[in-house]
């Protein structure tokens, strides 16, 4: 089933929210996701393996480290769930 | 013809001891050379502090202090002690092993004694066999040491590991019971994930290329893959306790203790989370001030815990080894009583 980004982006705020306690509001598609969110690389495992649950795509270990911004994580899930 | 056999009973742990490094290092001593800072290194692990053991404190003297205090707990001498199993990856000889020095300095040169390599899941691998040993009639009184001197294997410059690893031993003495007191093992390896902790390069390398040496080849020191290792503790190894509890019938709220190994205190939370360990159970948090000491960190924590909390003395504890290889051993046991 396509994923739009729209979605994707909604799915992504209420998790890094619930992972790392940052407000949905403040978090958009140029959030730099250490520098700008304060995630750090276990809490970003975190906010991988709720994705990869919530929209059902697999995002390898060695693809996490190219995830730098919210929008890199939104983009990689569209294009691995299309 | 018939082949006799004693019948199956049951064992129980008879006492716990455990030997630390006289030196504590702070954070505050490991930070300069990898240009990190105290608060950093207290969030991403909650460690504080670890202990290092000095040149007199060996892999075998930390063991054998550990199972003298076990022995005197469980008023036992070494000669009640059939079976001596040993987990360590921080013994610097390849054979004969550890397990055979030790029981020779214990006193009792004649007793079955062997090494066992599952890293950080090693005491839980133990656990699992001397029970087996106990309630088949192998064995009557086992000896499982967990120690490590990590210290020798790991690289202080090294900004991904240089302020996790410690050094200790500890050990618990199995012998036969009443009652069911450990529960079933559920143990098993994700060995296709075998790189993400190694400790590289070989010994053989060196004699190799003797003309590198250490300088150029480096030293056999543990580098691991954080971010793997994480996400597979978390959200693989956390089943393994769940099917743990479920194998020995036990709900989480029936646990007097959660004792997971001493690797990282977020990932002992987001275990606890994911295991629904609730409230009043008591979670082993020895990590923040004596470091991830490997084999050696699951009966470290218990001595501490029991020490701190004399209540949970015969109260049913989760114990959860992993580590590399990748492998993992979980079961349930009931803590050993007041000595």
């Amino acid at each position: 089933m396509a994923l739009a980004q729209a979605d994707v982006l909604a799915g992504i705020k209420e998790i890094v929210e619930e992972v790392a306690g940052i407000p949905a509001a403040s978090i958009e598609m140029d959030k730099n996701f250490t520098e700008d969110l304060e995630v750090d690389s276990l809490s970003m495992v975190e906010v991988v393996v709720a994705a990869e649950e919530r929209f059902g795509v697999k995002i390898p270990d060695e693809a996490v480290t190219d995830l730098v911004t919210v929008g890199d994580a939104v983009n990689f899930i569209v294009n691995a769930a299309n | 013809m018939s082949i006799k056999l004693p019948a199956i009973g049951n064992s129980q742990i008879l006492s716990v001891g455990s030997y630390r490094p006289k030196r504590l290092v702070p954070n505050s001593e490991i930070v300069d050379r990898i240009e990190s800072n105290d608060e950093w290194i207290q969030q991403r692990t909650g460690i504080q502090s670890r202990r290092f053991a000095g040149a007199d404190e060996t892999v075998i003297s930390m063991a054998q202090a550990a199972c003298e205090s076990a022995l005197k707990r469980a008023k036992l001498t070494i000669e009640d002690i059939d079976t001596l199993i040993l987990a360590t990856i921080s013994y610097p000889f390849q054979a004969p092993s550890a397990a055979t020095e030790l029981i020779n300095v214990l006193g009792n040169p004649k007793a079955a004694a062997f090494d066992i390599s599952a890293a950080c899941a090693g005491f839980c691998y133990g656990v699992a066999m001397a029970s087996d040993l106990v309630r088949a009639g192998t064995s009557k009184n086992v000896l499982v040491v967990g120690v490590e001197k990590l210290s020798d294997f790991t690289d202080p410059d090294d900004r991904a590991t240089a302020f996790i690893f410690a050094d200790g031993a500890g050990a618990v003495i199995i012998g036969q019971s009443q009652e069911p007191c450990i529960g079933p093992a559920v143990w098993g390896s994700d060995a296709d994930a075998r790189d993400a902790i190694v400790l590289n390069p070989a010994y053989t390398e060196f004699r190799n290329a003797p003309d590198k040496g250490v300088a150029e080849l480096g030293w056999p020191n543990i580098s691991q893959q954080g971010q793997t290792v994480y996400r597979w503790a978390v959200f693989t190894v956390s089943k393994v306790g769940i099917k743990a509890l479920e194998a020995a019938g036990v709900r989480p709220d029936e646990l007097g203790a959660f004792i997971p190994h001493q690797a990282n205190m977020r990932i002992i939370e987001s275990m606890a989370k994911e295991i629904k360990i609730p409230e009043s159970v008591v979670i082993a948090d020895d990590i923040r001030v004596n470091g991830n000491t490997s084999a050696a960190s699951i009966p470290l924590a218990m001595d501490v815990l029991l020490e701190q909390h004399p209540e949970l003395h015969g109260t049913l504890a989760l114990l959860i080894g992993y580590g590399a290889g990748l492998v993992y051993a979980a079961q349930v046991v009931q803590l050993p009583p007041k000595p």
